[in-house]
């Protein structure tokens, strides 16, 4: 006997929902495909979408503040571009994420966050991807992924890290998780395979086993088709770039449900202004996601729901290192083809030191709960009893972003 | 791996190693003496086999538990661990912190950020020089049970070494862990409490009265000691919080400044310091039991109370048994463990005596999947045997790859000890290509990690004297099935290190 997970999907629709490794495979709920992007170590919102709007702004990062648009018809390369009259995008996002806005498929949370005041990178990157209260005990083998892919049916998670990431840890049937820096052919070939499958008839890992061919496959044929492009004497992307559209790929293979996380963010010291080290980052972080978008194409992308996050923001005043410390609310950004971009989305505040939370960081004005919560109701259709197993005791905010 | 032993299982303390043998089928070992050959090491060799054959299993036993203080590493591991001069974690520490303070100095920001990127490399270096010695102790020292058990307590007292110098310090921390691995739980937990890595990395070095920092105090608690769940409260961590101020590293060669009537009360051994004028030292109330302020004193009470709790009792006992026998231990397994850790004042090493003992050990531990760590090591262990690797690299780059590198964990709960969080289908199929390496040939393990070094000839032999005199026997029919269909000695091995008998 063996298992193919193929074969299985096209007859589930006539068997209704089918379990396979402890997951119910029928037919997915929605066709739209989530990938939630963590940018690990806190980005500096402030300076990535900036409030030039503000005085105070300029006043307390003389070093490091972006000019203000239309200052510097010299260098406007050295300009933040306005997207409205409070708020201005880095320019070293003006090709990637400025044709998404003008586009309306991009949208911005201002002032968006936890409630863990640890200032603590991994406290609150736990925090957040397990989404539970932290009033309590933390359950580490439950984060908020994986209680979402429990909630639907249909789902095919997938996680693009080494390992299988907190917020991805389930009580459920495991994630395969495929790192996307491993290349070439896999070495265990169809000789193997066969043999391989044949020693696992009847072992508990059988069904995992076969699982585990297919997510190779399904990563090694979207990475292959790389050379072939290559070999057509088209530039290799890297870093992040390259990840964007190998991602793409491989959700075009069917995983709807998927998760990437991007280090570098930890700017305490020299982060530099409209140019330097985080508008190195920057740019590299917008060219993989819109090589995600185009990689996709309109059909797919039109589907598709990119959510950006951070553990926290910094201080709003930098430090003496020319850079900045840990601080608290932060900017999160919704992409998609057919997301109601093009605007900011949630409460704001004048930006001001009066603003400051304790006078010192941007403040919390709209919980990560509740935006994954009401996105994932318009999203999936969930009702209140639904949305409740996936962040307990929350309340889903309607931010319009689909 | 499942061992089908058996019918010819024979008890554990008495037992003959040789059966009488009715045929080629019959395997040298009984059952449980291969349990424990392959489950308190990091893997069971010939070479392993034979030293527990002429010592016997009750001195092999002994001598795991109760190891000599010196490593009596084979001559060619001793020496690439030589090579590596390692300094002591005082120096390194004091070194670089005052390489950040000089490169903070440098004002043209290309050399400040080249400084930048030298300083962090040296950082990395210290780490992958900590680990290379660490593989090395852990494929080839004969007390294998103490390097087991070194992996298992920094996993669970875990720091990352990314945060801040931690890197410097990760040698000397596993040293100590090292130290107090098979001896009491309450010495370890005290060690570790004045270690700089944990000082670092929960936080505590920063925890002062006036400027409260409850990260080490509830760690403490929830993941060193009592666990989650067994009755402390909010009240308790800030309690514990506050009998912890002023507990922390100094790098300065002489004592702080200190009023004369707090002179007494400062303790310092290292890069650890009690220093009294940070320390709060109002009378507490915690866990029920009023602590009188009176400095470093109500830290070892504290210990004291939180370290013989039948709480830390259950829960290191839980931890150790699902480490080593099974994802959900018998409760009746952990019951004995714990009945153990109380009567011997937290004594590991009787702990781990009444696991190995008890029938729940030996009816389970042959089926529990192996982690990461334990899988390449088992495997380069087997394939090698004592021929020492010239270059752990491969073997680092393997354990990333299967996301269980060393020092890696970024939380303070440590790997997963369950196999949940190691058998899904991507990591599965880790292990194949792994195994695909690891057998087909010496993947650079004989390349000695230095420019222009040649790659020394070396095949790895898995059907070995132990494979024909135990392991065959074990193999689940499907697998020696498959076995017989190899094409070649690398296909053979790549088949059997992909076996899901060699997974367990």
């Amino acid at each position: 006997m063996t298992f193919d997970r193929r074969t299985l999907l096209q007859s589930a629709a006539a068997l209704g929902a089918l379990t396979l490794a402890g997951r119910a495979w029928a037919a997915p709920q929605t066709n739209t495909k989530l990938l939630v992007v963590f940018l690990r170590g806190a980005y500096d919102a402030a300076n990535v979408i900036i409030p030039t709007g503000s005085d105070f702004y300029y006043h307390v990062r003389p070093n490091l503040a972006v000019a203000k648009p239309g200052s510097r018809p010299d260098r406007p390369g050295l300009e933040a571009v306005a997207l409205n009259g409070d708020w201005s995008l880095h320019p070293a996002l003006k090709d990637s994420l400025l044709p998404l806005w003008q586009k309306h498929q991009i949208a911005f949370i201002p002032f968006a966050g936890t409630d863990d005041l640890t200032r603590s990178h991994f406290e609150t990157q736990d925090t957040i991807e397990l989404g539970q209260s932290i009033h309590g005990t933390r359950d580490y083998k439950s984060g908020f992924l994986a209680r979402l892919a429990g909630a639907l049916t249909g789902t095919k998670p997938i996680a693009f890290t080494n390992q299988v990431p907190l917020i991805f840890q389930g009580h459920g049937a495991p994630v395969p998780n495929q790192a996307l820096n491993v290349g070439g052919r896999p070495a265990i070939d169809e000789h193997h395979i066969a043999l391989i499958t044949q020693m696992y008839q009847g072992d508990s890992l059988a069904a995992a086993v076969q699982e585990g061919f297919h997510v190779r496959d399904d990563v090694y044929r979207a990475i292959s088709r790389e050379s072939d492009a290559a070999n057509r004497g088209a530039v290799s992307p890297k870093g992040f770039e390259l990840s964007g559209r190998r991602i793409a790929r491989v959700m075009q293979g069917g995983y709807n449900l998927a998760f990437v996380d991007v280090g570098g963010w930890d700017t305490h010291v020299n982060q530099g202004g409209a140019t330097g080290y985080l508008a190195d980052r920057l740019g590299e972080l917008g060219r993989g996601l819109v090589a995600f978008a185009n990689e996709l194409g309109p059909q797919d992308w039109h589907d598709t729901v990119v959510v950006v996050i951070s553990e926290f923001g910094r201080t709003f005043r930098e430090n003496g290192d020319r850079g900045t410390d840990h601080g608290h609310g932060s900017t999160y950004w919704v992409l998609g083809g057919a997301v109601n971009g093009g605007r900011f989305r949630g409460p704001e505040v004048k930006v001001e030191q009066a603003s400051l939370f304790q006078n010192r960081d941007f403040p919390v004005l709209t919980d990560y709960r509740s935006l994954f919560g009401g996105l994932f109701r318009k999203i999936y259709g969930f009702d209140a009893a639904k949305l409740n197993t996936i962040f307990p005791s929350a309340k889903p905010v309607d931010l319009a972003l689909v | 791996m499942r061992r089908r032993f058996g019918l010819r299982a024979i008890s554990l303390l008495a037992g003959p190693l040789f059966l009488a043998s009715p045929g080629l089928a019959s395997p040298a070992y009984d059952a449980k003496t291969f349990l424990l050959l392959d489950r308190l090491t990091f893997g069971a060799t010939a070479a392993e086999a034979a030293r527990l054959k002429a010592m016997g299993l009750n001195n092999w036993l002994n001598f795991e538990l109760h190891p000599p203080a010196k490593d009596n590493l084979p001559p060619q591991a001793q020496s690439e661990i030589d090579a590596l001069g390692l300094k002591p974690v005082g120096v390194l520490v004091v070194d670089f912190t005052a390489k950040v303070k000089a490169l903070r100095a440098i004002t043209d920001s290309d050399l400040r950020i080249a400084a930048g990127r030298a300083y962090q490399q040296e950082l990395n270096d210290c780490a992958r020089e900590t680990a290379d010695r660490t593989l090395l102790r852990d494929l080839y020292s004969p007390t294998q049970l103490r390097e087991v058990m070194t992996w298992f307590w920094f996993n669970h007292f875990n720091v990352q070494q990314y945060k801040a110098d931690i890197r410097a310090m990760l040698a000397d921390y596993e040293d100590t862990l090292r130290a107090h691995a098979l001896g009491r739980f309450r010495d370890l937990l005290e060690s570790t409490l004045r270690h700089p890595a944990m000082l670092r990395y929960l936080d505590n070095a920063s925890n002062a009265a006036g400027h409260l920092n409850e990260n080490y105090a509830r760690e403490i608690m929830e993941l060193h000691t009592l666990g989650v769940g067994s009755g402390y409260t909010q009240q308790d961590v800030e309690a514990l919080a506050r009998i912890l101020t002023g507990v922390g590293i100094d790098l300065s060669p002489t004592p702080p400044h200190l009023k004369p009537a707090q002179q007494s009360g400062l303790v310092r051994a290292g890069l650890f310091e009690f220093n009294p004028a940070r320390h709060d030292y109002s009378d507490k109330i915690f866990l029920g039991h009023k602590i009188k302020g009176r400095g470093f004193a109500e830290v070892e009470e504290a210990l004291d109370l939180i370290a013989r709790s039948p709480a830390t009792a259950r829960h290191i006992s839980r931890e150790i048994a699902t480490y080593f026998a099974a994802d959900d231990p018998p409760p009746t397994l952990v019951d004995k463990m714990s009945k153990t850790f109380l009567h011997s004042d937290g004594d590991i090493a009787a702990v781990l005596r009444t696991m190995v003992e008890a029938p729940e050990f030996t009816a389970q531990a042959a089926h529990k999947f192996k982690d990461p760590v334990r899988y390449v090591l088992s495997a380069v262990r087997l394939a090698y045997e004592d021929r020492v690797i010239l270059n752990t690299q491969p073997v680092q780059s393997w354990l990333n790859r299967l996301a269980e590198g060393f020092y890696n964990h970024d939380t303070p709960d440590g790997y997963p000890l369950v196999s949940s969080s190691w058998d899904g289908p991507g990591q599965i199929e880790a292990r194949f290509e792994i195994a695909r390496q690891i057998g087909g040939g010496s993947a650079g393990l004989f390349r000695p990690d230095e420019p222009g070094a040649a790659d020394r000839p070396a095949f790895p032999q898995i059907e070995n004297a132990l494979y024909f005199d135990g392991l065959a026997q074990t193999l689940r029919p499907a697998t020696r099935a498959v076995l017989d269909q190899a094409q070649s000695p690398q296909d053979w091995n790549t088949l059997f290190l992909s076996s899901p008998d060699f997974m367990r």
